[in-house]
């Protein structure tokens, strides 16, 4: 046959949608829709930037050159080096109060994005329900589905600081609700939760039975006082995944290293996936985690710092210009409201991007309650911040006063 | 306890960037400018803040080429005063911007600041090592300057993050 025959014969025999049903349907990420548009033009500021602006303090940069230098660039253990998921346990009771075995109970992985995918993937099965507080992190449902699960959000509200009210969270638990997913601190509003309400949820928990993933990501950015996780609370601890990573507190995206940490049962679950899928997680990025964790913390600390006054600047000049905004409690976003403009969050984002240059990420990329928001990073040095500020005052002025002559 | 909080973070944003208005310091620290130029003034007046001077890359265009040397200095201390009197007379030199006593072999470390060599060498012959109880001296000589009071010299290629991420 010849090569024109075959091809003509291969158009005529193509099956129509090869990617699978439940890909198929899932959105592409609002932000990156943004983000292609934002690509487009020059001369932007951006605070749509959900990364740290500091680069990894020096010292665990320095470890992961001294650990490439000594030729440490083999696998490692399924489950990570033991001596990191030594520091990790030890790091995980002193500063959030559980307690788990380096040896059985704790997983390094690529990032938290990982670690939640094989939690997902290791409890979940066709028609389970998973809740989570919305707004979310763009990942969330994604990752739900993608586990053939059905993601179920429950709303949070400024008016509660955007925590999980218990009751809405009681009111859409069903027969199927296998799981709940917590983030605080909180992508994108930056809210926080109290011992009390964890204590709350942990009740409810319990009395329905479900497993409690909790991403604890942005931690060490709390800016109030620093409270047990949800995991040391009773009857939390064998029914509770604690996810963290190095990402945000130590500034080391690119290194890709998470964990979890959890009951036996569930670790292990995740590992199997995790040893065909994976194999490891990168040995240079676990060798700069266990710097982070050594002699890490007093750059960590200069960092937080710093991200807590950006915050109390970025607030003061968003509620000047007449936004409303809940002081952030953790990470290093803020969430303003902007339902006083009178146009939608995407509105909002495009034209402030096309006339001020400025780029903040719209509320609804972070599920549907979040209309009315804009997501705008304080992870960006205070002169940008204060540019940034100044170009969306005059936009949010201009706004309001085109509107009140169109009246 | 707060407002000894206060100090500390209101220092430590000064010595980062004295220019820093009252308004940007209150404004982080979620106080009022006029607590803080008070907090300003009343460290001033106790000697915490002993003053406020520009850093100027020495080497650069608008340089002002002066010769900066770092000078160790070992003294004999003296019965009475110890090291204080002879300190207080090598720092009354205008040329000697530092005095430091220091640990290890030598007793002082001075920077020393001159318009050229020879006048820094000129100083040590004729000023410096004639002092009464001065032992001796070693200079050296700033090449170049890589890093000065936390900032960087050098220029590191920047690493550019993407514009919007999750
Ligand atoms: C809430 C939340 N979880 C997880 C991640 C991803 O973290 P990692 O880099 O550890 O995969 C992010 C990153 O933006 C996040 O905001």
């Amino acid at each position: 046959m010849s090569v024109s025959k075959l091809s003509r014969n291969h158009k005529k025999i193509q099956p129509r949608g090869r990617v699978a049903e439940h890909i198929r349907g899932l959105p592409k990420s609002g932000i990156r829709d943004f983000f292609e548009l934002v690509n487009t033009m020059d001369d932007v500021i951006s605070l749509g930037i959900g990364e740290p602006d500091f680069v990894t303090p020096w010292s665990i940069r320095e470890a992961a050159i001294y650990a490439l230098q000594k030729g440490f660039t083999s696998y490692t253990s399924n489950l990570g080096m033991l001596s990191l998921r030594k520091a990790v346990c030890r790091y995980v009771d002193d500063e959030y109060g559980a307690k788990y075995d380096p040896v059985t109970e704790c997983i390094i992985t690529v990032g938290v994005s990982e670690a939640l995918d094989l939690i997902l993937r290791a409890i979940l099965e066709p028609g389970d329900e998973v809740i989570y507080q919305e707004p979310s992190y763009v990942s969330y449902p994604a990752s739900i589905v993608m586990a053939l699960a059905k993601p179920v959000p429950v709303a949070t509200y400024e008016k509660d600081k955007f925590a999980l009210d218990p009751k809405r969270l009681e009111a859409a638990i069903t027969p199927k609700t296998k799981a709940l997913l917590l983030n605080f601190p909180n992508n994108p509003t930056g809210a926080n939760i109290s011992l009390a309400q964890k204590r709350e949820i942990a009740k409810i928990a319990v009395k329905h039975d479900l497993v409690v993933l909790t991403d604890e990501i942005y931690s060490e950015l709390t800016y109030g006082k620093m409270e047990p996780t949800i995991a040391s609370l009773p009857g939390m601890r064998e029914r509770t995944v604690f996810l963290h990573g190095f990402s945000k507190a130590f500034a080391m995206t690119g290194f890709r290293i998470g964990y979890a940490c959890g009951p036996h049962e569930l670790i292990d679950a995740m590992m199997k996936i995790h040893q065909y899928s994976m194999l490891c997680a990168s040995s240079v990025g676990q060798s700069a985690a266990i710097a982070a964790l050594q002699d890490g913390r007093g750059e960590m600390l200069k960092m937080k710092k710093e991200y807590m006054q950006r915050r109390n600047v970025i607030v003061k000049r968003l509620n000047e210009m007449g936004l409303t905004c809940v002081m952030p409690e953790g990470a290093f976003y803020a969430f303003p409201n902007i339902t006083s403009t009178g146009i939608s969050s995407k509105e909002f984002c495009t034209r402030l991007l096309q006339e001020k240059r400025v780029a903040v990420v719209p509320g609804t990329a972070f599920g549907p309650s979040g209309e009315g928001y804009v997501r705008c990073a304080y992870a960006a040095g205070m002169d940008e911040i204060e540019t940034a500020m100044t170009r969306m005052a005059e936009f949010v002025q201009e706004l309001k006063s085109g509107k009140k002559k169109a009246k | 306890m707060k407002t000894k909080n206060l100090r500390n973070d209101v220092l430590e944003l000064l010595q980062r960037n004295a220019r820093m208005s009252d308004q940007e310091i209150a404004d982080r620290l979620r106080s009022t400018p006029a607590a803080i130029k008070a907090l300003i003034a009343e460290m001033q007046k106790d000697g915490t803040i002993l003053g406020f001077s520009t850093l100027v890359r020495e080497d650069g265009k608008s340089g002002t080429g002066k010769v900066k040397a770092i000078i160790e200095v070992a003294v004999q201390p003296e019965r009475d005063a110890g090291y204080d009197r002879i300190a207080r007379a090598i720092g009354n030199f205008p040329e000697v911007r530092t005095v430091y006593l220091v640990s290890g072999k030598s007793d002082f470390q001075l920077e020393v600041v001159g318009d050229s060599l020879q006048e820094v060498a000129e100083f040590v012959a004729a000023k410096l090592s004639p002092l009464d109880g001065v032992r001796s001296t070693a200079t050296y000589f700033l090449l170049k300057k890589f890093k000065e009071a936390g900032f960087a010299l050098t220029e590191e290629e920047k690493h550019e993050r993407l514009k919007v991420v999750p």
